[in-house]
C-alpha cells in the first residue's frame, strides 16, 4: 500500500478515527451528556461513511444536460438522501436521549453514572 | 381495491393513528381509537396471511415504483406469520391495558402511551413486510425510539436510566447495522434484498461483504439481546411499565430474529455465513453458554419481572439454536419458537402486570401466597411457566421436541443433551415462583389484596390458553414455518 | 351395546376427562360429586372391560387421535399388556374412591375438590400411557402424570409437602426431559418411527449398522433412567418424598398408576422398541438386570430400617418395582411374563397395604410401627387384611405375589445369573422381616398400660382394603387366566 492510496482514503481514515472516538467516549464516559455526545460523533462518522461512497471523482451532480458529454461521469445521489433520513433518526435519538437525562437529573439531582448507581444502591 | 393494498396497509393503519391520538385529548377516546387500530391492524395482517397462504408471496411497489429501484414490500409466508402474531399479541396486551397503566403510568402522560404504542408496533411490522434494507433500519429506529420512550414512562425514577441505557446500546446496535448496510450497499448499488441477493451471487470472498456481514451481525445481537450483548434487557424489562414489557418482551425480540434470519437467509445465504465462515459455531456456542448464564441468573433474581427478563435472554439462545443449524427442521423450529415463545412470555408478564396492580409490587417476597386472594392468577402463572419449562401439550413443548429432533438429525448430540439440561434450569426459576405462591403464608400486602379484574384476567387467559392450543393444534405454527423455512431455503429441504 | 372396540378406547380415555368436568361443576356439594365420581368410575370399568374382552380375543383396536406434529401421532392401540394395566388402573379407581371418600371425609381434608379432580387426570395419562400406540403418546401422558400428581403430593400445603413436592418433581422431571426425552429423541433418529411394534423397531438399524451395540447399550441407559416412574436406584427418592401426600394417593398412586406407568413404560420399551430378542443376544439388558437386582436388595434393606409405617412401605415398592425392571432386563419370554404379572399382583398387594396404613391412621392416628402394638385386637379386619397383602408381596401361596416372583426366578435360572436368583431369593427373606413382624406385632403381643380405645376406621375405609386383600388371594387362582392373556406379548412377532 503506498502512499498515495493511504492519502487517496483519507475519507475513510477520518471515518475511522471519529468512529473510534464516539465509541470510545460512549464506553469510557459516565457523565451521561457526554455518552450522548460520543453517540452523536459515532453516528456522524457513519453518515460521512456514506457521503463518501456516492462521490466520485470527476462526477457531476446527477443532472442530465443537453450539453453533457456521453461519458460523463454522474454521482450517485442516493447515499445523501439516506443519510439525510439517518440524520433525523440521529436527531431524534438525540432528543430523545436529552429529555430521558433531564428527567434522570429531576430524579437523582445528578448526570454522573457512578453517582446515580450509587443513589441506586443506597435506596 | 383494498385487497390490493394490503401489504402497505398494515404498517399505515398503525402509523396514521399513532398521531392522530395525540389530538384527541379525551383519554378514553384516545384508548379506544388505539384499541380499534390494534384489532384492526390484526384483522388486516390475519387477511394478509390468508391471501398469502392461498396465493404465495405477494411483492407491492410502493408508489407504483419498480422493484429495485423502488421500494418493495414483500408479504411472504414468513413475514406474514411474524406479523400476525405481533399484532395479535399487540391487540390483546392493549386491550388488557387500561387498569394496569391507571396503576403504573401518571394519567397527565396517558395520551403519550397509546400512540408511542402504534408507532412501535408500526415500526416492527415495516421491519416485517419491507423488502429494503434501508428501510428496515429506518423502522427498526422507529420502533426502538417509540420503546425507549414506553420504558421511560415507567413510574419508578429507575425507569428513565434504564431507557437510557436502553437507546445507547440500541443506538449502537442500529448504527452498526447501518454501516453493514452502507457497505452492503457499496458493494451492490442496490437496497433491495432480493436483488442485493443476486448481485452477492456466490462471491464468498470478497472482505467487504464480510465487513459489512460482521457489523449487521453484531448490530442485531445487540437488538436481539444475545449473550453477552444482553445487558440492556434485564433493566428495561424490569422498570417499563408492565404492558410496554408484556408488549416489548414479545414482539420487540422476535422481529429483530426476523431480521435476522433475513439478512442471514435472504442476503448473505447460509452458505457465505455458516459454511464459509462458520458462524453456526459462534451462535451456538454463544446461545449455549447464554442459555446455561441467563436461566442461572433467572433462578437467582428476587423481582418477577427480572427473572422473566433474563428468561427471554435464555430464550432466545433456543432460536438461535435453531436458526444456526442450517437446515429446514432446524430452521422451523427456530420459527416456531419465535412465536411459542411470545405467546408464552406474552402471558406470563400479562400474568405480571396482575400481580403487581394488586400487590403493587412483584418482588417475590411479597407474592407469598398469593394463591389465596389470587388464585386465578396464580394458576395463570402455573400454566405459562408449564409451556416455557416446554411440559407436553404446551406450546413450550412443540418447539423444543422440534429442535430436539432436529438437533439429532444433525447429529449435534452434544447441543441436544445441554439443549436439555438447560430447560431443567427452567423448571427451577418457575417452580420457585410456583412455591412462593403456593406455600407461603401470605405477606401483608397478599392479605389485604384481591384477584385482578376481569378486564385483565380474560386477555391473561387469552394468552395462557393460546399456549395450551398451540401446544396440541400445530398445523398453525408448525404448519406456516415450515413452509416459510422451506421458502427460505430455497424450495427445497 | 354395540361399540366398535376403536370407539371403546375414545370413551375410556374421555371418561376422566369428563369425571373432571362434573367434578368442577359439582364441586360445591360433596356427596352429588362424590356420588357421580363412584358411578362414573365404574361405568369407565364396565367399558375398560368391554375392551379387554376385545383385545384378550386377539383384537388390537386402534384410533388415531390426530397428528400433534408432522410424524409424532397422538395415537392408541391396545395391546394386552397395556390392557391389563388399563384394567387394574380403572378397577383400582373404584376401590380407591371408596376409600378416599371415606379417608379424605373422616380427615376433614381440604380441597377436597381438587383432589378428586387431580385423581381423574391422573387416571386419564395412566390409561392414555396404557393404550398408547408410540413412544410420542406414551411420553405425553407420563409427564401429564407427573404434572397432574405434583398437587396431589403437596396436597396438604405444608412446608414439609413443599420439600417433598420438590424433590418429587425435581427428579421426575429432571430424568424425563433429561434422559427419557432425549432417548426417544435418539431412536427417532436412529428408526424414524417411534410405533411400538412386536419385535422392536431397532432390528433392523442394528443390522443394517446404522447403530452399534454400544449406543444400543447406552440407549437403553437412557431410557432405564429416564423413567425415572420406575424409581431404578439411584433416582427413587421420588418415591419417598412422595408420602407426604394424603394415604389414597400413595395407595393409588404410589403404589399403582405412577409407578406402574414407568415400569409399564420399562416393559414397553423393551418389548416393543427394542424387542426381547435384541436385547437377549445383544447382553445390553445385562448390566440393568444386575443394577436391578442390587436395587432389590439395597431397597430391602432401607425399608427394614423405617419405623414410619408409609415410609417403610415405600421403599418397598421401589424394591418391588425393580423386580419388573429386572423382568425386562432379563428379556427372556418367562421374565417379561413375570415383569407383567408382577404389574397386576403387586398392585392389589401394594394398594391393600397402603390402604391399611391411612385406615391405622384414620382410626389411631399413629404412623410409626413402633406404636402399633395390639392394634390387630382393636383393627382385626384391617391387621388380618395387612397380613394377607404381605403375604402375596413376600410371593408364598395363597398370594398372587408367588406366581410373577416364580416367573422370574424362572427367567434368571434360563440366563444362567445365579446373583440375580440369589437376590431374588434372598430379598423374598427380607421381605418377610420388614413386613411379617407388623401384623404379627399388632396380634401377638399385649399393650401396656391401659387399654385400647380404638375400633375399626370408618367402613368405607375397610371395605375396600378387604376388597383388594380378597382379591390378592383371588389372583392366585385367576393366574392361569393371566397367563393366557399376557402370553402373546412374550412372543416376538404377532
Amino acid at each position: 500500500m503506498d502512499i498515495s492510496s493511504v492519502l487517496g482514503l483519507f475519507n475513510y481514515w477520518i471515518v475511522i478515527v471519529l468512529m473510534m472516538t464516539g465509541f470510545y467516549i460512549v464506553i469510557a464516559r459516565g457523565n451521561l451528556i457526554k455518552t450522548v455526545i460520543g453517540l452523536n460523533i459515532f453516528q456522524i462518522s457513519v453518515f460521512l461513511l456514506y457521503i463518501t461512497m456516492g462521490r466520485m471523482e470527476a462526477g457531476t451532480a446527477p443532472i442530465i444536460q443537453k450539453t453533457a458529454e456521453v461519458d460523463q461521469a454522474y454521482s450517485n445521489p442516493l447515499p445523501s438522501v439516506l443519510i439525510l433520513t439517518a440524520i433525523v433518526v440521529g436527531v431524534a435519538t438525540t432528543a430523545l436521549a436529552l429529555a430521558l437525562i433531564v428527567r434522570i437529573r429531576e430524579d437523582y439531582g445528578s448526570i454522573e453514572e457512578d453517582d446515580i448507581l450509587a443513589l441506586d444502591r443506597e435506596s | 381495491m383494498i385487497e390490493q393494498h394490503l401489504p402497505v396497509l398494515v404498517v399505515i393503519v398503525p402509523l396514521i393513528a399513532a398521531p392522530l391520538c395525540v389530538f384527541l385529548f379525551n383519554r378514553t377516546l384516545v384508548y379506544l381509537f388505539a384499541l380499534a387500530t390494534c384489532w384492526a391492524t390484526f384483522g388486516l395482517s390475519l387477511f394478509l396471511l390468508a391471501k398469502v397462504l392461498q396465493t404465495g408471496p405477494i411483492s407491492y411497489e410502493l408508489g407504483n415504483w419498480p422493484a429495485p429501484y423502488g421500494i418493495e414490500y414483500v408479504a411472504d409466508y414468513l413475514s406474514t406469520f411474524v406479523m400476525s402474531f405481533v399484532t395479535g399479541i399487540a391487540a390483546v396486551v392493549l386491550t388488557y391495558a387500561p387498569r394496569s397503566l391507571n396503576e403504573e403510568v401518571d394519567p397527565s402522560r396517558h395520551y403519550l402511551v397509546h400512540p408511542m404504542y402504534l408507532l412501535c408496533l408500526s415500526g416492527l411490522l415495516g421491519i416485517c413486510i419491507t423488502g429494503d434494507l434501508f428501510n428496515v433500519f429506518v423502522f427498526l429506529e422507529i420502533s426502538s425510539l417509540s420503546s425507549y420512550a414506553l420504558i421511560s414512562l415507567g413510574r419508578s425514577r429507575r425507569a428513565p436510566l434504564a431507557a437510557f441505557q436502553y437507546l445507547v446500546m440500541g443506538t449502537i446496535g442500529a448504527t452498526f447495522l447501518l454501516i453493514g448496510i452502507g457497505l452492503l450497499y457499496q458493494l451492490t448499488g442496490t437496497l433491495n434484498m432480493a436483488d442485493m441477493a443476486t448481485q452477492l451471487g456466490d462471491d464468498h470472498g470478497s472482505r467487504t461483504m464480510l465487513v459489512a456481514f460482521a457489523f449487521m451481525t453484531v448490530g442485531l445481537c445487540i437488538k436481539m439481546a444475545v449473550f453477552p450483548l444482553h445487558t440492556w434487557l434485564p433493566n428495561a424489562y424490569t422498570y417499563a411499565p408492565s404492558i410496554v414489557t408484556a408488549f416489548i418482551a414479545a414482539t420487540a425480540t422476535k422481529v429483530s430474529v426476523y431480521a435476522f434470519i433475513r439478512i442471514v437467509y435472504s442476503i448473505f445465504t447460509p452458505q457465505f455465513a455458516f459454511d464459509v465462515h462458520g458462524l453456526d459455531v459462534f451462535l451456538t456456542a454463544f446461545a449455549l453458554i447464554g442459555i446455561f448464564v441467563a436461566s442461572t441468573a433467572a433462578i437467582y433474581q428476587v423481582n418477577l419481572k427480572r427473572l422473566l427478563a433474563y428468561s427471554s435472554i435464555a430464550q432466545v439462545g433456543y432460536m438461535l439454536l435453531g436458526i444456526s443449524m442450517n437446515n429446514q427442521d432446524g430452521l422451523t423450529s427456530g420459527i416456531v419458537h419465535m412465536f411459542n415463545h411470545a405467546v408464552i412470555k406474552g402471558g406470563l408478564f400479562l400474568v405480571v402486570g396482575c400481580f403487581a396492580l394488586r400487590l403493587s409490587s412483584v418482588r417475590l417476597e411479597d407474592l407469598r401466597g398469593a394463591s389465596r386472594t389470587m388464585p386465578w392468577t396464580s394458576f395463570a402463572w402455573v400454566l405459562g411457566g408449564l409451556g416455557l419449562i416446554g411440559v407436553p401439550l404446551t406450546a413450550g413443548f412443540v418447539s423444543k421436541w422440534l429442535l430436539l429432533t432436529a438437533a439429532l438429525d444433525n447429529a449435534s448430540y452434544l447441543v441436544a443433551g445441554l439443549m436439555l439440561l438447560s430447560s431443567l434450569l427452567a423448571v427451577v426459576y418457575v417452580w420457585r415462583v410456583v412455591e412462593i405462591l403456593y406455600f407461603s403464608e401470605p405477606s401483608e400486602a397478599v392479605k389485604s389484596s384481591r384477584e385482578a379484574p376481569w378486564s385483565m384476567l380474560v386477555p391473561t387467559y387469552l394468552l395462557i390458553i393460546g399456549i395450551l392450543v398451540f401446544g396440541v393444534w400445530t398445523s398453525y405454527s408448525v404448519g406456516i414455518a415450515s413452509q416459510a423455512a422451506q421458502a427460505l431455503l430455497g424450495g427445497s429441504p | 351395546m354395540n361399540l366398535t372396540p376403536s370407539l371403546l378406547i375414545g370413551i375410556s380415555l374421555a371418561f376422566p376427562l369428563l369425571v373432571l368436568l362434573l367434578i368442577g361443576l359439582l364441586g360445591r356439594s360433596p356427596n352429588l360429586r362424590d356420588g357421580v365420581t363412584l358411578i362414573l368410575s365404574s361405568v369407565l370399568f364396565y367399558f375398560v372391560c368391554c375392551l379387554a374382552d376385545h383385545v384378550f380375543q386377539g383384537g388390537r383396536p386402534e384410533w388415531l387421535l390426530g397428528t400433534l406434529l408432522p410424524g409424532f401421532s397422538i395415537a392408541f392401540q391396545v395391546e394386552p399388556l397395556g390392557m391389563v394395566f388399563a384394567l387394574v388402573a380403572s378397577g383400582l379407581w373404584i376401590v380407591t374412591t371408596v376409600y378416599g371418600i371415606g379417608y379424605m371425609r373422616s380427615h376433614n381434608e381440604q380441597h377436597q375438590t381438587r383432589f378428586f379432580a387431580c385423581f381423574a387426570v391422573a387416571i386419564f395419562a395412566a390409561l392414555a400411557a396404557a393404550f398408547s400406540a408410540n413412544l410420542f403418546t406414551l411420553f405425553v401422558a407420563y409427564e401429564l402424570m407427573t404434572i397432574s400428581t405434583y398437587p396431589l403430593v403437596t396436597h396438604h400445603g405444608t412446608e414439609k409437602a413443599k420439600r417433598g413436592g420438590r424433590t418429587y418433581l425435581g427428579i421426575l422431571l429432571f430424568t424425563s426431559i433429561a434422559f427419557f426425552m432425549m432417548a426417544i429423541g435418539w431412536t427417532w433418529s436412529i428408526t424414524h418411527t417411534l410405533d411400538f411394534q412386536p419385535g422392536g423397531i431397532l432390528q433392523d438399524s442394528l443390522e443394517s449398522g446404522n447403530v452399534q451395540p454400544w449406543q444400543l447399550a447406552l440407549l437403553l441407559a437412557l431410557f432405564a433412567f429416564g423413567i425415572g416412574k420406575a424409581a431404578l436406584m439411584p433416582f427413587h427418592r421420588w418415591l419417598p418424598a412422595a408420602m407426604v401426600a394424603p394415604t389414597p394417593v400413595s395407595a393409588l398412586l404410589h403404589a399403582v398408576a405412577v409407578v406402574k406407568v414407568g415400569v409399564f413404560t420399562i416393559l414397553k420399551v423393551a418389548i416393543y422398541v427394542f424387542g426381547i430378542d435384541l436385547i437377549s443376544e445383544t447382553h445390553i439388558g445385562d448390566w440393568l438386570a444386575y443394577l436391578a437386582g442390587a436395587t432389590i436388595l439395597l431397597a430391602s434393606l432401607v425399608a427394614m430400617t423405617k419405623d414410619n409405617l408409609k415410609a417403610r412401605l415405600a421403599y418397598s415398592t421401589v424394591s418391588q418395582l425393580a423386580y419388573i425392571t429386572l423382568g425386562a432386563a432379563l428379556a427372556t419370554p418367562a421374565s417379561v411374563m413375570g415383569g407383567g404379572m408382577h404389574i397386576v399382583t403387586h398392585a392389589v398387594g401394594k394398594i391393600t397395604l397402603f390402604f391399611c396404613a391411612g385406615a391405622i391412621y384414620v382410626a389411631t392416628h399413629k404412623t410409626d410401627i413402633s406404636d402399633m402394638r395390639g392394634l390387630g385386637r382393636a383393627m382385626p379386619l384391617t391387621m388380618g387384611a395387612f397380613f394377607i397383602a404381605s403375604i402375596s408381596i413376600i410371593g408364598l401361596p395363597p398370594g398372587g405375589g408367588v406366581w410373577s416372583k416364580w416367573f422370574l426366578a424362572l427367567g434368571t435360572v434360563e440366563t444362567h445369573h445365579w446373583f440375580l436368583l440369589a437376590a431374588l431369593m434372598i430379598s423374598s427373606l427380607l421381605n418377610i422381616a420388614y413386613l411379617i413382624p407388623i401384623p404379627i406385632r399388632a396380634f401377638m403381643k399385649p399393650t401396656t398400660g391401659e387399654p385400647l380405645k380404638f375400633k375399626e376406621a370408618p367402613l368405607m375405609c375397610v371395605v375396600p382394603l378387604c376388597c383388594t386383600a380378597v382379591g390378592t388371594v383371588v389372583l392366585f387362582f385367576l393366574a392361569n387366566q393371566l397367563y393366557e392373556v399376557l402370553l402373546p406379548i412374550t412372543k416376538v412377532t404377532q
